[in-house]
C-alpha cells in the first residue's frame, strides 16, 4: 500500500466535522505553524520541494517568496477550487471529504503570507461544496482557529467562499482574479504578476486546493521529511483522478515513485483495463497535455519504465513524452477513435476560449471545424498538415496558456496517430457510418 | 445612458415586479460585506446566481438591471458578465435544466448516447425546452465528474454513472415532483451562499 498523507483519514466516520477532524490530529499543524514565524513556515514549504498541484507544477515555496511584502496594500490568498480541466476531479473530492484539511491549509498558508483575507473560488457547478466549506469555516471560527486573534496569537484571518459561474478559463489565475472582481474571466497580460499586482491590484497568491491542503502535512512532518517522499524533483504525494476505460475509476493518492504500469494495472489503483481490452492511449495530466500511445506511456523512448512523476512523464519532451499536469489520467481502450476524441477536446477549447486573443479565438474554431469534417468522412489529406500548422500558430501566441492547451492535444494526436487521421480521409464511407467513434473493427 | 434606454423599453414590455424578498435582500447585503469597501462589484457573480434562482429562473434584462441597481454599477457591466458565463441563462429555461456532459471521458463512456436518448425521450433537441416548460436539455462541457462518467447535472444536483434506465427513472421522478419541491428550495440562497 502506498503511503497516504493527504487522504490518510478520509475513511474515518464523520471526518468532515470539526470534532472528528480534531480528534484525528486536525489543526495540530496549525498550532505548530503559529509558533513559527511566517518566514519559517514559508521556508518549510520551500524545503518540501512541493510543486503546485493545479497543473503548471511551479514550486509553491518559490511562488510564495515572490509575494510583495513591502507594499502597504493588503495581501490576498485565493484558493483555486475552479477545477475544470477535463479528466480532473480530485479537488472536489478532497473538499467534499476533508473540508477541514483545506481550511487548516488555508490558515497556515495565509499566516505564512501575511494575509488577512482569503477567498476560495469554487467552480459554479460545485455549489454543493460551498455549503460544506461554509460549515467548516463556521466550525473553525467557533473554535478560535479562524477569525479574530486566532488562538490568542494576535493573528486574524477571514475566509470567504466565492462562486464562479461556468467558465474553464477562470482556472487561470489572472482570469480568476478578474472574475473575483465581478468581471468577465479575461486573463491579464503578465507581468505584472499577481504576486505584485493581483486582486484589487494588491499582492496576491493563487494556489490550487491540493497544494494548499498539502501544506498541512508539510508543516506536520517538516519540509525535509516531506521531500523524502517521492523521487527527484517530484516530492511528496499527488492526487490522481483516474477515468476512462479502466476497472476502478476514482481519485487516488500516489507516492511519486510508482510506474504508470503499476498505477494502471494494480488493484490498489485503476485495476486494469475494463473488459480486459488492450490499452490504446493515455492522457496523463488532464486534457491539455499531449496524448501518448500505449507503448510510449508505459515505457519512455529509451525503453525505461515510465514513472508517475513530473520528470518521467516529461521524458522525451513533446516528441515522445507528455506532462503530469493536473493529474487527470484518462485511459482509452483499443476501440476509441482518436480523431473523434481530438475533435471533442478541440470543441471544448473552442467553447472555453475567452476570445481575447485572435490565434486562440479563431484557431480553436478553425481546428474544430477541420476535425469535425475529418471525423465525418469529409476531410481532405492536406487537412492533417493544416491542423498541425494551425496548432503551431496558436501555441505561444496568446496571453494565457489556454492557447497552448488547445494546440497540444491536436499536435500530439497527429504526431502519434497520423495513420488514424489518414484512415478517416481514405475511408469516408466507413467513417460516416460509425456511431460515436468506435474504429477498432474497421482498422484491425 | 445606453443601459437606461434598454431598461426603459423592457419595463414597458414586462410589468412583473423584479425585486428580492427582504430575506434575500439581507443575504445579498451579507454577501457584499465579504469584499472590501468599494469593491462591491465582486459580489456580482454570487448575486446573479441568486437572482436567477429567485427571480424567474433566468436573467431577463429587467433582472439584470435590478442587480445593477443593487450594486450601483452600469447595466452593461452586468450584461457583459451574464453573457460570458455558461451558468447564467439569458433566455428562459425549463424548471429542470438537464445538463449532460459531452467532454472527454463522458463522451468516451456513453455521454453522447445519453444525450441521444434524452433527445428522443423528450422530443426536443439539445438547447431546446419541452412545451410544458418542465425540461431544458443542454450539452455541456466537462462537469468534473469524469470518474463517475457519464454524468449530468440537473439544476444543482449531480447524477452519475448514468444509464438510459437511470435517466428514465429520474425523468419520472422529476415529473411527479413538479409542484412538491418549492418548499425545499426556499432556503436555496442560504444553503449555497
Amino acid at each position: 500500500m502506498g503511503r497516504k498523507i493527504l487522504l490518510e483519514n478520509i475513511d474515518k466516520e464523520g471526518i468532515e466535522r470539526f470534532d472528528v477532524y480534531r480528534k484525528h490530529g486536525g489543526y495540530t499543524a496549525l498550532e505548530k505553524a503559529l509558533k513559527l514565524t511566517p518566514d519559517e513556515v514559508t521556508e518549510e514549504v520551500k524545503k518540501s520541494g512541493m510543486r503546485g498541484r493545479g497543473g503548471a507544477g511551479f514550486p509553491t515555496g518559490m511562488k510564495w517568496s515572490f509575494l510583495d511584502k513591502k507594499s502597504n496594500n493588503p495581501r490576498y490568498l485565493i484558493c483555486n477550487a475552479d477545477e475544470s480541466e477535463p479528466g480532473t476531479f480530485k479537488d472536489r473530492y478532497l473538499i467534499e471529504k476533508l473540508p477541514h484539511l483545506l481550511v487548516e491549509g488555508l490558515i497556515i498558508s495565509s499566516y505564512a503570507l501575511g494575509v488577512n483575507t482569503c477567498y476560495i473560488y469554487v467552480r459554479g457547478e460545485f455549489k454543493y461544496l460551498i455549503g460544506i466549506l461554509n460549515k467548516a469555516i463556521c466550525e473553525a471560527n467557533a473554535n478560535k482557529f479562524l477569525g479574530k486573534n486566532i488562538l490568542n496569537t494576535g493573528y486574524s484571518l477571514d475566509i470567504h467562499v466565492h462562486s464562479g459561474a461556468g467558465a474553464y478559463i477562470c482556472g487561470e489565475e489572472t482570469a480568476q482574479i478578474e472574475s473575483l472582481e465581478g468581471k468577465r474571466g479575461n486573463p491579464r497580460i503578465k507581468p505584472p504578476f499577481p504576486a505584485l499586482k493581483g486582486l484589487y491590484d494588491c499582492p496576491t497568491v493563487v494556489n490550487n486546493v491540493e497544494t494548499l491542503a498539502a501544506v498541512v502535512p508539510i508543516i506536520s512532518m517538516g519540509g525535509e521529511e516531506y521531500a523524502k517522499i517521492g523521487t527527484g524533483r517530484s516530492t511528496g504525494t499527488k492526487l490522481i483522478s483516474a477515468s476512462g476505460h479502466i476497472n476502478r475509476p476514482g481519485v487516488y493518492e500516489i507516492e511519486m515513485n510508482i510506474s504508470v504500469e503499476e498505477f494502471l494495472m494494480s488493484d490498489e489503483y485503476c485495476g486494469g483495463m475494463k473488459n480486459g481490452k488492450p490499452l490504446k492511449a493515455v492522457i496523463a495530466g488532464g486534457s491539455s497535455v499531449p496524448i501518448l500511445p500505449a507503448h510510449l506511456i508505459l515505457k519512455t523512448a529509451n525503453g525505461e519504465n515510465r514513472m508517475m512523476t513530473y520528470e518521467s512523464l516529461a521524458d522525451g519532451g513533446f516528441a515522445t513524452g507528455t506532462m503530469l499536469g493536473s493529474g487527470g489520467f484518462i485511459a482509452y481502450d483499443e476501440d476509441s477513435c482518436i480523431v473523434r476524441n481530438t475533435w471533442n477536446l478541440t470543441r471544448f477549447y473552442h467553447h472555453e476560449s475567452c476570445g481575447q486573443c485572435s490565434p486562440c479565438r479563431e484557431g480553436t474554431g478553425w481546428m474544430e471545424r477541420v476535425l469535425h469534417r475529418l471525423e465525418n468522412g469529409e476531410g481532405r489529406m492536406h487537412d492533417i498538415d493544416l491542423l498541425t500548422n494551425i496548432s503551431k500558430n496558436i501555441e505561444g501566441n496568446t496571453i494565457c496558456p489556454l492557447g497552448d492547451a488547445a494546440a497540444w492535444p491536436v499536435a500530439s494526436a497527429i504526431r502519434h496517430f497520423r495513420d488514424e487521421f489518414e484512415f478517416h480521409v481514405k475511408n469516408p464511407g466507413i467513417v460516416k457510418n460509425i456511431k460515436h467513434g468506435s474504429l477498432k473493427k474497421y482498422t484491425v | 445612458m445606453h443601459g437606461f434606454k434598454i431598461h426603459h423599453v423592457l419595463h414597458k414590455k414586462d410589468n412583473t415586479k423584479v425585486e428580492f424578498s427582504p430575506e434575500i435582500l439581507s443575504k445579498v447585503q451579507q454577501i457584499i460585506k465579504r469584499y472590501p469597501e468599494g469593491r462591491h462589484k465582486s459580489a456580482l457573480l454570487p448575486i446573479l446566481h441568486i437572482a436567477q434562482e429567485e427571480l424567474g429562473g433566468w436573467l431577463s434584462p429587467a433582472v439584470m438591471d435590478y442587480v445593477a441597481s443593487l450594486l450601483s454599477i452600469q447595466p452593461i457591466e452586468v450584461y457583459e458578465v451574464a453573457t460570458f458565463y455558461t451558468q447564467f441563462y439569458t433566455q428562459p429555461v425549463g424548471k429542470y435544466v438537464l445538463e449532460i456532459c459531452q467532454t472527454a471521458t463522458c463522451a468516451a463512456c456513453g455521454g453522447e448516447d445519453i444525450m441521444e436518448h434524452l433527445e428522443n425521450k423528450l422530443g426536443i433537441k439539445a438547447g431546446e425546452t419541452t412545451t410544458d416548460g418542465l425540461f431544458t436539455l443542454k450539452g455541456v462541457e466537462c462537469l468534473g465528474g469524469c470518474g463517475y462518467a457519464p454524468v449530468m447535472q440537473v439544476n444543482t444536483e449531480f447524477h452519475e454513472h448514468l444509464t438510459t434506465e437511470k435517466v428514465d427513472a429520474l425523468l419520472e421522478e422529476l415529473k411527479n415532483n413538479k409542484n412538491a419541491d418549492k418548499a425545499k428550495e426556499s432556503k436555496w440562497a442560504e444553503k449555497f451562499f
